[in-house]
């Protein structure tokens, strides 16, 4: 029942075009069947002030994370939510966000670790919707709530625990934060909240690539050849590499997780949600500063 | 130390709310967010940046001469919770004496039933701003 893909040229380009769709694309789509449409943002109060007609909201904060422990729903919880929100195991659904898509590409990440298989993204995102002169509303969505199944979390393909990273020493890590979260002179973003990290600098051996090195000015993913140009020409990332990348608390990174996997074809990545908040308050991590990569430990 | 009483009014608003509830009510807050005074438009330099919000806000406090407080704030439309936390304050600060400020408790924010509503990081943004807007009268009353 999945929705056609997007025939755009640029999308063409990309491994795995069926994960993007355009502004044209979704205005073109709205309101069919089997098509449900999903805003997460930063600001948890955005989606209130309008959104596409018809999106539903989902926050990462309140909705993806378990209450108490530092973890995503489980299979029953994840079930519970995208029943609610009208999604079922075979919908389509299309995810878009504000600042580039952060938290959109994070709750597609999400929505990866139970394998829902037709999950896409707004190129553009929320401000391109907007900026375009396209409808948003305030009126709530008429959702009508399905079964979706209880599928167990798999951790086991795109997520990486702190041990897994551990154990990672030589292959390539990409550090997605911005340059002075890297080099350790400051442990969160500039102009935002510190979030608590013990310490400052970068996992030995990663490279710096901030995460809006593959956003374009309009907030859309850069096209294939210019990607290419970054994670392969100057990263010198190849096929069949393993790669882990991570930012802070994992939403950065999941931007960058999208790009490798799905617009790039690396098929084994895996996002460090742990991120900076934990490995740079973890006792006896190894740590580098400074802008040079830093040496993988020896075992 | 007694919580003035419009920032108590706020509070049992809140917590006389349902979760989704709180966030229209944040929403709505957000909404009256006044436009910054032409005074202190015109002198961004006078505004101080609140670094623990995730958004681009501004807050700039002052003592009038009959020594009551006012709290400004600006922060974009694309911010509504961030400009929902700045009206919160400016609305509770208004008229009151610095000696009430000072004794409005630091974790008020906390205190508002928001963690589940917002999460308990977002909250963050709110007690760095009302930490911000003490530490600004303090420097006024110091100067008066």
């Amino acid at each position: 029942m999945s929705a056609e893909f997007d025939s755009a040229a640029k999308f063409a380009e990309y491994a795995h075009p069926e994960r993007l769709v355009s502004t044209d694309w979704l205005a073109e789509h709205l309101g069919r069947p089997g098509l449900v449409v999903v805003e997460s943002d930063e600001d948890v109060l955005l989606y209130e002030t309008g959104h596409i007609p018809g999106a539903v909201k989902i926050d990462w904060h309140t909705e993806l994370n378990d209450p108490v422990v530092r973890d995503y729903l489980n299979g029953e919880q994840f079930a519970a939510l995208l029943g609610s929100k009208g999604i079922a195991r075979d919908t389509t659904v299309v995810i878009y966000g504000d600042k580039n898509n952060w938290w959109a590409a994070y709750a597609l990440w999400v929505f990866t670790l139970f394998g829902h298989d037709d999950v896409r993204l707004l190129d553009g995102g929320r401000d391109l919707w907007i900026a375009e002169g396209r409808p948003i509303t305030t009126d709530a969505p008429e959702v009508t709530p399905v079964e979706y199944p209880v599928v167990e979390r798999d951790d086991a393909v795109v997520r990486a625990f702190k041990d897994d990273v551990l154990a990672h020493f030589g292959k390539p890590l990409i550090d997605v934060r911005s340059p002075e979260e890297y080099t350790g002179e400051r442990t969160h973003m500039p102009a935002y909240p510190e979030e608590g990290a013990l310490r400052g600098g970068h996992i030995p051996t990663a490279a710096s690539v901030p995460w809006a090195r593959a956003a374009a000015p309009d907030g859309t993913f850069k096209t294939r050849e210019e990607l290419d140009a970054i994670y392969r020409g100057e990263v010198g990332l190849a096929a069949g590499d393993d790669v882990i990348a991570y930012c802070r608390i994992g939403e950065r990174s999941s931007h960058t997780w999208f790009v490798l996997t799905h617009l790039l074809g690396f098929e084994n990545v895996r996002n460090y949600d742990g991120s900076w908040t934990e490995w740079g308050s973890a006792v006896r991590v190894p740590i580098a500063t400074g802008h040079e990569r830093g040496e993988a430990p020896a075992r | 130390m007694t919580l003035p009483a419009r920032l108590a009014e706020t509070r049992e608003d809140f917590l006389a709310l349902g979760v989704k509830d709180r966030l229209q009510l944040l929403l709505e807050f957000s909404n009256e967010l006044p436009e910054l005074p032409t005074r202190y438009a015109d002198h961004p330099d006078l505004l101080e940046r609140v670094l623990e919000c995730q958004s681009p806000v501004y807050i700039f406090v002052e003592l009038d001469d009959d020594g009551l407080v006012h709290m400004h704030a600006t922060a974009p439309a694309e911010s509504p919770t961030t400009r929902g936390f700045a009206s919160i304050l400016a609305q509770g600060l208004e008229g009151l004496t610095a000696e009430e400020v000072f004794g409005i408790p630091d974790d008020y924010p906390q205190s508002l039933g928001l963690g589940e509503a917002v999460s308990p990081l977002r909250v963050r943004g709110m007690t760095g701003m009302l930490g911000r807007a003490k530490r600004q009268l303090r420097e006024r009353v110091a100067a008066a």
